[in-house]
């Protein structure tokens, strides 16, 4: 019942802010908008702990904000590859083992990857990634690892609690 | 406080203009990149300079010159969308080319890798 709450609040709070209108034929408008989204998400079968993982808010927008600051040093040798007038790479495959157990984490941990410039996942296989990178000194697996304990942190930690709750 | 507000409202649109035009700059420098890097699997590392910098930097300027908080709620959105997406289709693309075989460009010197569509 969780997982719907969070899915109604989000769509609501989502409608109101791109709308801006704030009439009463509008605000009905809304809700049988958000009554057929939700309708259609529960006949998907997606209102789960991944379509709605909306109970691990603060976790995740802590990790958000981390990742951030890790995407703006990755950009730095990116950028000055793309401008410097030799091509100064050395691109190469890497194979990394998460830690990351759910799918949820799994997808923050292979998409924070992606998202850094510099690294690209290629292919995810249980719990090894396939990892393309544009700096092979720069991407050893210890690197990954900080990034691999904070989203397992942000999506599986006390995960076990919750299921037992 | 008068005068601190009218400094504030003097110095808001030359931020949010710089901002913006760091991000246009950041976005022609990712799409330089794309043009010059060799293959396939390296592009996707200049695009996503434009994925993130360019699209955090740009949309702050805007949020920065927003004449109204809806406007930056939109703004916000976007960049959320923009960060949730952007990874996915990379990876997508990326993934495509592994399962099809293409060999990637590997080492320092940059060897060309032999594909089969290229002795065709």
């Amino acid at each position: 019942m969780g997982y719907f709450a969070g899915l109604i609040f989000v769509l609501a709070a989502l409608w109101l802010g791109l709308s801006g209108i704030y009439k009463p034929l509008l605000l009905i408008l809304a809700g049988i908008s958000i009554l057929i989204s939700v309708v259609l998400a529960s006949r998907l079968e997606t209102v789960d702990r991944e379509g709605s993982p909306y109970g691990r808010t603060i976790p995740i927008l802590s990790y958000w904000a981390w990742l951030q600051v890790e995407i703006f040093k990755a950009n730095w040798p990116v950028i000055k590859a793309c401008v410097s007038a030799n091509l100064n790479i050395n691109p190469a495959f890497v194979r990394v083992k998460t830690r990351c157990e759910s799918d949820l984490a799994k997808t923050i941990f292979a998409n924070s990857i992606t998202l850094t410039p510099g690294t690209v996942t290629v292919e995810v296989e249980g719990d090894k990634l396939l990892i393309h990178a544009l700096f092979e000194e720069a991407a050893t697996p210890a690197s990954f690892d900080e990034m691999d304990h904070r989203s397992y942190r942000a999506a599986d930690g006390k995960r076990k609690e919750e299921l037992v709750a | 406080m008068p005068e601190v507000l009218d400094i504030l409202l003097f110095v808001k649109p030359w931020v949010g203009g710089i901002l913006c035009v760091i991000g246009a700059l950041l976005a022609l420098i990712g799409s330089i990149g794309v043009l010059r890097f060799p293959d396939f699997f390296t592009r996707p590392h200049a695009a996503s300079i434009t994925d993130t910098s360019a699209v955090t930097l740009g949309l702050l300027g805007m949020a920065i010159l927003a004449p109204s908080w809806l406007v930056v709620f939109k703004l916000v959105a976007i960049w959320l969308f923009i960060f949730l997406t952007s990874p996915t289709g990379s990876h997508a693309l990326a993934n495509a080319a592994h399962t099809a075989g293409l060999q990637p460009v590997l080492g320092r010197d940059l060897r060309r890798p032999e594909n089969r569509e290229e002795e065709a």
